[in-house]
């Protein structure tokens, strides 16, 4: 279609993504969601291809291309029907990392970005408490100074990669009697002592490990701080922009792939006498499923082409979340149901893509706090923007 | 998302309009939706100002302006608040004049488009009848040749502009005993010997006129058929995806402008001490809604920046139409509530939006066609896509930059590049230039491709320009058959293997 956003590089790259993992990916992931982990040597095959690095500057060993090529890998990585998989890498370098690039040091893109890159450092953005999840600034995590060391104490939940991942970006008040402007960002490496970590168990997303984290006094070297003290909100409002429209991304994706491969159980089905797919009920379903999926991807593809140019969207962005995630989720329910009986077995693809597209809708800001955040700017006319 | 699509003086021409409404438009649209009709003397106004014809070609007396001026017209008319006074000048603008723009003789374009430019002449098209709706192929009314003329008998309903217009392009059978091969376009006067009406009374459209109309033994001259005897059908699949993607920008912008007073009358309204859009739960509906309106306009603009560049999708018009119609009932409906009461009365704004909008997702293909024809093309794998290079209501054919002939040995190259990597046809194939040719031999384990001139199981006659456009799939192979671009001899099923050869 000459109105791709893609050039022909875009599309070499999706192909060769596409083979990488269905080579070395795909035969392995059933083992992954068994495990309740992705093993760190794939992180450092995700590493020496290239993969975690898209995006960041060649100086710290990145690929420095331009934003479709991670809407690519974030669009293929669907295809593995494994939406842990996806966590698990995309916690790595979709978040961790891009904390670390947007606002670390050249020391500490030394270490954390470049080893990240390669995949030999994995990390994990650690917002979320267990008292405190979408209300950021309430959090209550402290990191009191001592000299040279911040002392570090409260806990964190619900992160992905918590256990199994190296260094954590973790976000905690340095004034913790202050709101949202008491708020930094630092990291953790793992072997601190005082830091410990406990598995969860999830309804989805099962190859990735999620796993609440305690900090007891942990000391961490005033060095490990990001970026600028007390600043720590404004970078996690940057970055849910770029999570949130990677969320979206996941929402239709996951959508047009539950009904390619519902499409193809359809024509291959047979109930009286003809393929399911000739009933007139099942595919006007069929039809609007499609129309919404196509619309769905319009409009994020639309909004990433305004990242690009640096616009502000953080209504968009949101707006594009929701109403992706919901999508998915009504997807599911409908292309499951496609798959009658078969539908409900783990041989079939739709009962993993059930589970795993719930989250959609919680992580990233649930649905209630995006629909919070398009009517404080629509209605109370709010402004987000944190760009100078 | 407005600075990709919108230049300058789109939005300068969006200002002028914009003014020109609300003075001349405006305040006259209750008493037109009173009237049951909109007096054809504003678009005469509308004529002298420019604003009518605006990417018909400037021979006819139009503006040859880009597809956005004809997105922002739709957006901003559709602002005014009454669906009837938008329905009439659509229908002659984006539904029944681009036949005459894009199918007829020079001597009906020149007889008709100057006056449907200038806002003189009202138009409509007529294609359902009283017993057929969707199913164009099964139409009745008869247009049987009688020396110069055909004496049409019938009769159509549901015509916007049926009453008070003053031309009908209307869909007859020429020849009864064929099904869509029996259909071709007609001009007929409303004021021909032989046409009656009635007027119809409607749920909303109120400025609109919508008429029953009977064709008893017209005669119409010869040169009043549009375009070929026999290919009436297939002007309609064309025409038809204008008419239902030129609902979308302006449904996209009725809703915004809801949201908008909506969001106003919250502000002011207060209940339980504050205004109401202090309330978490109403908050979140909009919320909801100012999103789905905001996905469906990117969508929207996607469309219509493939149609403006010629890229006819059926798929995506058909899904656009879809869901702008569904979504506008989801939108008064919701709108309508936060009114409470006074969404009910007709001194505010809600309650006129809410009877309009129904007709959405009927009229141009209901949403039940919609879905069958998206149904056909993602399941079935059916084509609908025409060629490319005449669907736009301008003829762009001047804008496009000369391209270079390709010499034939570089086509070969191109041709022998595609055929390999493509599984072997099975048979013999020869594309014929004329002059020259590309003959394919797929008989053994891979496509042979030469120049040399041999028999072949089948023989495409075919450009050297199209044949580069087939391949880079600006031209649709199933499209290019079906217009005639190309012509094929012998064994079709090989023609059938194209697609792959070249996807």
């Amino acid at each position: 279609m000459n109105h791709s956003v893609y050039n022909e590089d875009h599309r070499l790259f999706r192909q060769s993504f596409r083979d990488f993992l269905s080579q070395e990916i795909q035969p392995h992931i059933d083992k992954y969601e068994a495990q309740g982990k992705v093993p760190r040597s794939v992180y450092e095959r995700f590493g020496e291809m290239g993969y975690l690095g898209l995006g960041y500057a060649e100086a710290y060993g990145g690929m420095d291309l331009d934003i479709w090529y991670n809407v690519i890998m974030a669009e293929e990585m669907n295809r593995l029907n494994s939406g842990g998989f996806a966590a698990a890498i995309g916690a790595h370098s979709g978040l961790a990392l891009a904390h670390i690039n947007g606002a670390g040091n050249k020391n500490q893109k030394e270490k954390y970005l470049r080893q990240g890159i390669k995949g030999q450092l994995i990390g994990c953005l650690a917002i979320s408490e267990p008292d405190g999840g979408s209300d950021v600034q309430a959090l209550r995590t402290t990191a009191i100074q001592d000299s040279d060391h911040y002392i570090i104490n409260g806990s964190k939940t619900f992160i992905t990669n918590g256990v199994n991942s190296d260094f954590i970006v973790a976000a905690v008040k340095t004034k913790p009697l202050a709101k949202s402007h008491g708020i930094s960002m630092i990291i953790i490496d793992r072997d601190t002592p005082g830091v410990t970590a406990t598995h969860l168990n999830k309804l989805g997303w099962r190859a990735s490990d999620t796993g609440e984290i305690s900090f007891q006094d942990v000391r961490v070297p005033i060095s490990q701080l990001l970026g600028i003290e007390g600043q720590g909100f404004l970078y996690i409002m940057q970055h849910f922009v770029t999570e949130r429209l990677a969320m979206a991304v996941n929402g239709y994706a996951l959508s047009e792939y539950a009904l390619e491969v519902t499409l193809q159980y359809m024509s291959e089905r047979k109930a009286f006498g003809r393929s399911i797919n000739k009933f007139q009920v099942l595919r006007h379903r069929i039809a609007q499923m499609a129309a919404e999926i196509e619309m769905n991807k319009s409009f994020v593809y639309s909004l990433y082409r305004r990242y690009q140019e640096g616009a502000y969207l953080v209504k968009e962005a949101s707006m594009a979340k929701l109403l992706a995630t919901q999508l998915s989720d009504k997807v599911t329910t409908q292309c499951l149901q496609m798959f009658g009986g078969y539908g409900f077995m783990e041989d079939y693809p739709l009962a993993r893509m059930y589970r795993d597209t719930r989250i959609g809708q919680i992580g990233g800001g649930t649905s209630e706090i995006l629909c919070e955040i398009i009517s404080k700017i629509m209605i109370d006319g709010a402004n987000y923007n944190t760009t100078k | 998302m407005n600075a990709y699509y919108f230049t300058e003086d789109h939005e300068l021409f969006r200002e002028s309009l914009r003014a020109f409404l609300q003075k001349e438009v405006v305040p006259y649209i209750d008493q037109w939706e009173e009237e049951r009709r909109t007096p054809r003397e504003i678009w005469k106004k509308m004529g002298d100002m420019g604003f009518l014809g605006l990417s018909y070609p400037q021979a006819y007396g139009g503006s040859d302006l880009d597809f956005f001026y004809d997105v922002v017209f739709n957006e901003e008319i559709c602002k005014v608040g009454s669906g009837g006074f938008c329905i009439t000048q659509q229908v002659v603008q984006y539904m029944s004049g681009p036949y005459i723009l894009k199918f007829a003789s020079e001597f009906l374009k020149q007889k008709y488009l100057p006056g449907i430019i200038s806002g003189e002449l009202i138009s409509s098209i007529a294609i359902t009848e009283p017993g057929a709706g969707s199913d164009a192929q099964n139409i009745q009314t008869k247009a049987i040749k009688n020396g110069d003329h055909y004496i049409v008998n019938g009769a159509k309903t549901f015509i916007t502009n049926g009453v008070y217009g003053d031309f009908i392009v209307t869909v007859v059978k020429t020849d009864p005993s064929a099904g869509a091969a029996g259909v071709s376009l007609l001009v007929i006067e409303q004021a021909m010997e032989g046409v009656s009406t009635r007027k119809l009374k409607k749920l909303g459209w109120h400025a609109s006129d919508t008429a029953e109309i009977n064709f008893d033994n017209v005669k119409v001259p010869v040169e009043n058929l549009i375009g070929e005897e026999g290919r009436g059908f297939y002007y309609l699949m064309q025409g038809l995806q204008l008419e239902r993607l030129c609902a979308v920008p302006g449904a996209v912008s009725a809703m915004e402008h809801a949201i908008a007073q909506s969001l106003q009358y919250m502000s002011e309204r207060h209940a339980f001490g504050r205004p109401i859009n202090k309330f978490q739960v109403l908050r979140h509906r909009i919320a909801q809604l100012a999103s789905e309106v905001e996905c469906l306009k990117a969508f929207s603009y996607q469309c219509c920046k493939m149609y403006g560049d010629q890229i006819y999708d059926v798929k995506l018009c058909s899904m656009a139409k879809l869901l702008a119609t569904e979504l506008t009932e989801k939108v008064a409906t919701q709108c309508l509530q936060f009114y409470g009461g006074y969404g009910f009365m007709e001194d505010y704004p809600m309650a006129r939006m809410y009877r309009d909008v129904r007709v959405g997702t009927i009229g141009g293909g209901s949403s039940e066609i919609m879905r069958e024809i998206i149904a056909k093309i993602v399941i079935d794998d059916v084509n609908y896509n025409a060629e490319t290079t005449s669907t736009s209501i301008v003829d762009r054919s001047k804008h496009t930059p000369p391209s270079e002939q390709p010499s034939s040995d570089n086509l070969i190259e191109q041709v022998n590049s595609k055929a390999l990597g493509a599984q072997p046809i099975g048979n013999t194939l020869k594309f014929d230039f004329g002059n020259e040719q590309i003959y394919i031999d797929g008989t053994g384990s891979t496509n042979v491709v030469s120049g040399e001139n041999k028999a072949a199981d089948c023989v495409i006659n075919i450009s050297q320009q199209d044949l580069v456009n087939l391949m880079s799939g600006s031209l649709n192979p199933m499209g290019a058959v079906m217009s005639g671009k190309i012509k094929i001899d012998g064994d079709m099923s090989v023609a059938m293997k194209l697609q792959n050869l070249f996807t």
